[in-house]
């Protein structure tokens, strides 16, 4: 999950005028050798991502009847999207579970990452303990939001334990299928979106920066809000891009630990999609996407990536 | 060595803390899928069996989970091998300026980023309109790709940033070929790479649920066919089947890694081989 800019990795550019007939040869062949290595991820993306986001984009100005849908240019759509109070209080729903995954991922993976980073001495110990951190991305979401059943349950395990401590009297019903599972369920699967980047990051700073900032006699906790943190910024604000998207776009796991009782946008979409609602999906997909990018433009206001790198 | 600073303790403890939060759902609903047959869905344990387990094997009153499975894994197979083919390829085009690189790179992070229902409707859509039949094996293929292909891309900017072109010099040096310098020696040095990506491309298709959900047609992958029982299943037979497909994925993760460290000490020795008839 490194992230890189596609400005590493290519080769100076000479403009047109300084070159001979040979380099310039040279380069038209290159040029068209990258195009064609690069030509089947070109298919694929050009059919399978731009094709449906220029199909959302059309559909949404379609119009429908009970059962189908039909080619329209009409914006009632969006008149319907924008006119519902649903969609706003929905919206504002889907900030506050990004907001609050942001924060508490954020907090877990930098202490997580940090713990590994500057804290762990052997290189062997750090790749363990760095595996066992991801390996549960490479297993199923859905199953281990199942796995919270059990524990969060009426009769679940931490009912039964504060009940046994005699913390509460009776089972707590909030726990699960509730806004709290909800987030938890996010906490759970995505740290570890934090988790990586950051880590990469911080494995790059120079660790006499931290020595000579010691040396000149910062604290702990000045060295970590005065080198640590800013030189780990362009981490965090990857990690960051990836759960805030992650959290805006998902329907499953609000739709799983809520219970169906919390509603985002991913989920309105959801909804329209089982009642064949094709174009009214479609205009809400739209804005979706238009918030999610928004939200990323505004986040790459705060950290220039690319000159961070 | 240097005295442990207090924090270390305390970060050590949120590690583990961390570790158990983890794991400790996984680790419970596997003790759980272990109930007696007459056991619910929470504590306590109703005795211990394998009834849920057995139960899995039998014919299924709701579902078709082997059927499911099966189709899971081929899928994963054939996006692994995409991925792995087309990253490399992409790569390698990436080293390179080429016309449209920068377009296509933003796309790539666009496929990383897009909410997956997009991609789900979108696809969907479209072949609709086309008249086409969704399939898991094409519109639910192409859909995961949109999934997989970054992972894999950027992992292969991550080594290419890393590789040393002094190799190719030298091979070029030598008169090797375009094709002959990729085939001998770019591949050798990147395979252990190749692993990662491998392991990115089964795994995120074997588990990938929202971008198949609207694009697989009318036979499920394992992933959608496990949501559908979240719904109507109420007994721990849902939890054998989690336990079963996690240790399944572990067995896969686990596969990988022993591969990856094998090919590198393979390596290693290999390269400390060298010279050693010299003497």
């Amino acid at each position: 999950m490194t992230a890189i800019h596609e400005n590493d990795i290519v080769a100076p550019v000479k403009t047109g005028a300084t070159l001979s007939a040979d380099e310039r040869r040279l380069r038209v062949r290159t040029g068209l050798s990258g195009f064609l290595l690069a030509a089947p991820i070109w298919a694929v993306l050009a059919f399978f991502l731009v094709g449906p986001i220029v199909m959302i984009v059309v559909v949404s100005f379609w119009g429908a009847t009970e059962f189908s849908f039909y080619p329209d240019f009409n914006l009632e759509n969006y008149e319907f999207l924008f006119g519902s109070s649903v969609t706003y209080t929905v919206f504002l729903n889907t900030f506050k579970y990004a907001a609050l995954t942001w924060f508490f991922t954020l907090v877990i993976g930098f202490a997580v990452a940090y713990f590994l980073a500057f804290h762990v001495r052997s290189q062997t110990w750090q790749i363990a303990l760095f595996l066992l951190c991801t390996i549960p991305f490479w297993t199923s979401n859905i199953i281990r939001m199942i796995s919270w059943i059990p524990f969060l349950g009426r009769n679940g395990i931490a009912n039964s334990t504060l009940i046994s401590w005699g913390v509460i009297d009776e089972p707590l019903e909030w726990l699960l299928f509730s806004d709290f599972a909800v987030i938890l369920a996010f906490v759970h699967l995505y740290t570890l979106f934090m988790v990586v980047p950051i880590f990469n990051t911080m494995l790059r700073i120079d660790k006499s920066l931290i020595e000579a900032a010691r040396d000149a006699g910062a604290s702990g906790f000045q060295i970590l809000t005065n080198v640590i943190i800013p030189l780990t910024k362009p981490g965090i604000m990857i990690g960051s891009i990836f759960v805030v998207t992650l959290v805006m776009g998902d329907f499953i796991t609000v739709r799983f630990m809520s219970g169906s009782q919390s509603a985002n946008v991913g989920r309105l979409i959801s909804n329209d999609i089982g009642l064949l609602a094709y174009p009214s999906a479609s205009a809400t997909a739209v804005v979706l996407l238009a918030t999610v990018l928004l939200t990323i433009g505004i986040m790459l206001r705060f950290v220039d990536i690319r000159k961070e790198l | 060595m240097e005295k442990r600073p207090l924090s270390f303790y305390a970060l050590a403890a949120v590690f583990g803390l961390f570790m158990l939060f983890l794991y400790g759902p996984t680790i419970t609903i596997a003790i759980l899928s272990f109930q007696g047959p007459r056991g619910g869905l929470t504590f306590p344990m109703n005795g211990v069996s394998t009834h849920w387990f057995v139960d899995l094997f039998e014919q299924q009153a709701v579902g078709d989970i082997w059927g499911s499975f099966g189709r899971s894994f081929t899928l994963g197979l054939i996006v692994m091998v995409t991925t792995v083919v087309f990253s490399v390829m992409g790569g390698l085009a990436f080293r390179k300026r080429f016309p449209g690189s920068t377009l296509l790179f933003y796309l790539v992070i666009t496929s990383l980023i897009i909410p997956s229902i997009l991609v789900s409707l979108g696809v969907g859509l479209i072949f609709n309109r086309l008249g086409l039949d969704v399939h898991w094996a094409t519109s639910g293929l192409g859909a995961q790709l949109t999934w997989t292909l970054p992972f894999g891309l950027l992992i292969m900017f991550a080594v290419f940033n890393r590789f040393d072109k002094s190799y190719e010099e030298a091979a070029r040096d030598q008169g090797a070929s375009a094709w002959q310098t990729v085939r001998y020696v770019v591949l050798p040095i990147i395979a252990p790479s190749l692993i990662g990506v491998a392991l990115f491309g089964f795994t995120l298709s074997y588990d990938e649920f929202a971008r198949t959900l609207l694009t697989a047609g009318s036979y499920n992958t394992l992933p959608l066919e496990i949501f559908g029982m979240t719904t109507n299943v109420t007994t721990p037979v849902i939890y054998a089947l989690g336990t079963l497909t996690t240790a399944f994925s572990f067995l896969i993760v686990g596969a990988f890694l022993t591969f990856a460290i094998l090919a590198n000490r393979r390596r290693a020795r290999r390269v400390s081989d060298s010279g050693d008839g010299m003497v």
